[in-house]
């Protein structure tokens, strides 16, 4: 691919002359360069310092004891090595179906999302297709203009969604930029001369969809698949919106519930109710390690399948 | 020249920018859409024009009649060779329609009273009411500061930020040290929302937020940060920057790894240090992709995100912490407000889309860059 670029002269003056010719300067350029240099790495580090901590002190937070995290005893390594808080989080049946909702969800919007997704991008790839311009046009246009929070749940209201599981499946089913993403890359990546062939053999359009283009879209399914999935669960507004049955919530709206509302301690004995609150607190560092576990497992092969699946989304913008 | 670097750059760049914020970040990707809307729309057009002026130069009347009787053709042909790709795009538009057009249309209740029992076209309309009664509100200032405020600082913090990182990591060649940074950047992305919020809700908390624990430490007196008006800006935007950075680095560094080598080693055999290198060679060769991205930013100061700042809040932060689509939130769906909170609602997208033009015109005037 071939950039076109315009810089500006480079500008060295006197000083760069002498550096070319010079021996001494030249050592003392690599000089300055070495402290610049250490700088950069300073600097990286110390961001690589605070990015890792705070992940970090909350796994190693999550397998200390109670007493340990309640009397601030863990900086950076586990205390008292103990599982007490996954134990709790575990016998939580209110946590186990957030989990299991999650999943749920996760399983079938990516499905229903993906299906979409390609349903529309793969004609709007076609150059032969007439209308894909008004196409184009009437999908992008619906980032333009939001239709609001509340018209949209009116529509979801009227479709006798609140409430039910649908509301997290379909009303935001499709991204419109993951269509043009999809639509980019098959038009970048099935020849027009691989349509004409199988036209001429008499091969219908959905057939050349499932058997010939499908198989060459693995990698930008694979894109669609993770970004849905990644998004699915890692949503709650949805949910926070159009579910006020606490049997489907999902996992991040538990969450929520649990740390940022902080219900579910009711008042208890006090003697009782002080060991009881430091394993509740316990509990919410494992059950931050258990929400952004499915995630952060994927997430190696993930980031590296995200840039490559961009640079083949984005060969031809 | 320009313009065509620009479209020539931006979009892969843009695509990266993009995907790092799929589901949660829908303001940003609402402009960049304006931006591909526009370009899209510019070209067809112009196409269209042109056919059509060169049609009408020759013979006005016959030829615009064929031009019509053609596209007709066209289309006939197109349908009937292509009756299976109709068939497929059926359930993706109607999703749209449903979803996205018919709460399009449904935001006329901004101008009517809107009542369950008579529905929304059968409600009354009262022209502006909702929005002077907006306007007239006490509340109406303070929504519109905090709203600004918070997203200008924001903005101040996080657009840099992203660029110096990208900067430093392209300075290093060592390829574990550099990969490692990358990685451990980019995983607080994936982080859900309520997630870096429940961390943050631990880790400041007045009793045993490990901040807290620091601080007694050094005998200083416990802070309720979450609790303070004056903290949530500070938390708010700089966790922001912890969960971002790394990922909006993405979009700089693949501008830079275009960066043609013979220019460096011009540079080095000039004596360039590594700062002029940077300075003369790097920034010049991130300033498209920068300045779209500071654009929509701008653009974008008054269409602050929901999630983050909703789950942030508290009743002793609300002074700082309410924001207008928190306010709508409330408003509409806690007391049921529907006609009023859309009108607000309403009120904002306007102001978004006034921003942008205004800011787009002001960056084509001085720098020569813009979406369109």
């Amino acid at each position: 691919m071939q950039r076109r670029r315009k810089f500006p002269k480079m500008v060295c003056g006197n000083k760069g002359d002498k550096i070319m010719f010079g021996r001494k300067n030249k050592i003392k350029e690599s000089v300055a360069d070495r402290i610049f240099l250490t700088g950069v790495y300073l600097f990286l580090s110390i961001l690589l310092v605070a990015v890792l901590y705070p992940l970090i002190y909350i796994v190693s937070a999550s397998i200390s004891s109670p007493q340990a995290v309640s009397s601030g005893k863990v900086w950076l390594w586990p205390v008292d090595l103990s599982f007490k808080g996954y134990e709790v989080l575990f016998s939580n049946v209110q946590i186990l179906t957030g989990y299991m909702n999650s999943l749920f969800y996760t399983l079938f919007g990516t499905l229903i999302s993906v299906t979409l997704t390609v349903l529309i991008a793969y004609p709007l790839s076609r150059r032969t297709f007439f209308g894909r311009n008004f196409l184009m046009f009437f999908i992008v246009f619906t980032m333009l203009f939001y239709g609001g929070l509340i018209p949209t749940y009116l529509v979801v209201q009227s479709l006798g969604m609140v409430d039910t599981r649908w509301a997290l499946l379909i009303p935001n089913a499709i991204a419109v930029w993951q269509v043009i993403i999809a639509r980019t890359f098959f038009q970048t990546s099935i020849p027009d001369e691989l349509v004409e062939a199988s036209e001429m053999d008499g091969c219908s359009d959905i057939r050349f969809l499932w058997s010939v283009v499908l198989p060459l879209a693995k990698p930008i399914i694979a894109v669609l698949v993770l970004m849905y999935a990644v998004g699915q669960w890692n949503a709650y507004f949805d949910a926070l919106i159009y579910l006020k049955n606490p049997d489907l919530h999902p996992l991040q709206l538990v969450l929520r519930n649990i740390i940022i509302l902080n219900t579910g301690t009711g008042g208890i004995e006090a003697s009782e109710m002080m060991e009881r609150q430091q394993l509740a607190d316990l509990m919410k560092y494992s059950l931050i390690v258990a929400a952004s576990l499915p995630v952060m497992l994927i997430y190696p092969f993930v980031q590296r399948h995200f840039v490559k699946g961009m640079m083949i989304g984005s060969v031809k913008g | 020249m320009h313009d065509d670097q620009l479209i020539i750059n931006c979009p892969s760049a843009f695509q990266l920018y993009l995907l790092s914020r799929p589901h949660s970040c829908y303001i940003l990707i609402n402009l960049i859409a304006f931006y591909f809307l526009v370009a899209f729309t510019k070209k067809r057009i112009g196409v269209v024009e042109l056919k059509v002026e060169i049609a009408n130069k020759t013979s006005p009347n016959s030829n615009a009649v064929q031009v019509k009787s053609t596209i007709l053709a066209n289309a006939k042909k197109s349908i009937k060779r292509h009756w299976q790709l109709y068939l497929l795009i059926i359930p993706p538009v109607l999703y749209f329609i449903i979803f996205k057009y018919i709460p399009m249309l449904n935001s006329i209740i901004a101008f009517k009273d809107y009542s369950v029992v008579k529905g929304i076209w059968g409600s009354e309309w009262v022209g502006f009411k909702h929005f002077e009664m907006f306007f007239n509100n006490p509340q109406f200032w303070v929504l519109i500061k905090n709203t600004f405020y918070l997203s200008l600082y924001a903005l101040a913090v996080g657009f840099p930020i992203p660029i110096i990182l990208a900067l430093c990591l392209n300075e290093i060649r060592n390829g574990v040290f550099k990969k490692t940074v990358q990685m451990v950047t980019y995983a607080p992305y994936f982080i859900s929302t309520v997630i870096i919020v429940s961390m943050l809700t631990l880790m400041f908390s007045p009793r045993l937020g490990i901040v807290n624990q620091l601080f007694s430490l050094l005998n200083l007196e416990s802070i309720d940060f979450l609790g303070m008006p004056s903290m949530f800006r500070d938390i708010y935007v700089w966790s922001d920057v912890w969960q971002h950075a790394g990922y909006s680095a993405i979009i700089y560094l693949a501008a830079l790894s275009g960066v043609d080598p013979s220019q460096y080693e011009a540079a080095r055999v000039d004596g360039a240090t590594r700062l002029q290198k940077i300075i003369y060679i790097d920034i010049p060769s991130i300033m498209p992709v920068a300045t779209i991205i500071l654009i929509l930013s701008v653009g974008n100061i008054m269409a602050l995100g929901f999630e983050k700042v909703f789950l942030l809040q508290n009743p002793l932060n609300l002074s700082t912490s309410e924001v207008i689509s928190t306010y709508v939130y409330k408003i509409g769906l806690l007391n049921a407000n529907f006609s009023f909170a859309t009108a607000v609602g309403l009120f904002n997208s306007v102001i978004n889309l006034i921003l942008l033009v205004v800011v787009n015109a002001a960056s084509k005037k001085i720098s020569k860059n813009g979406l369109w």
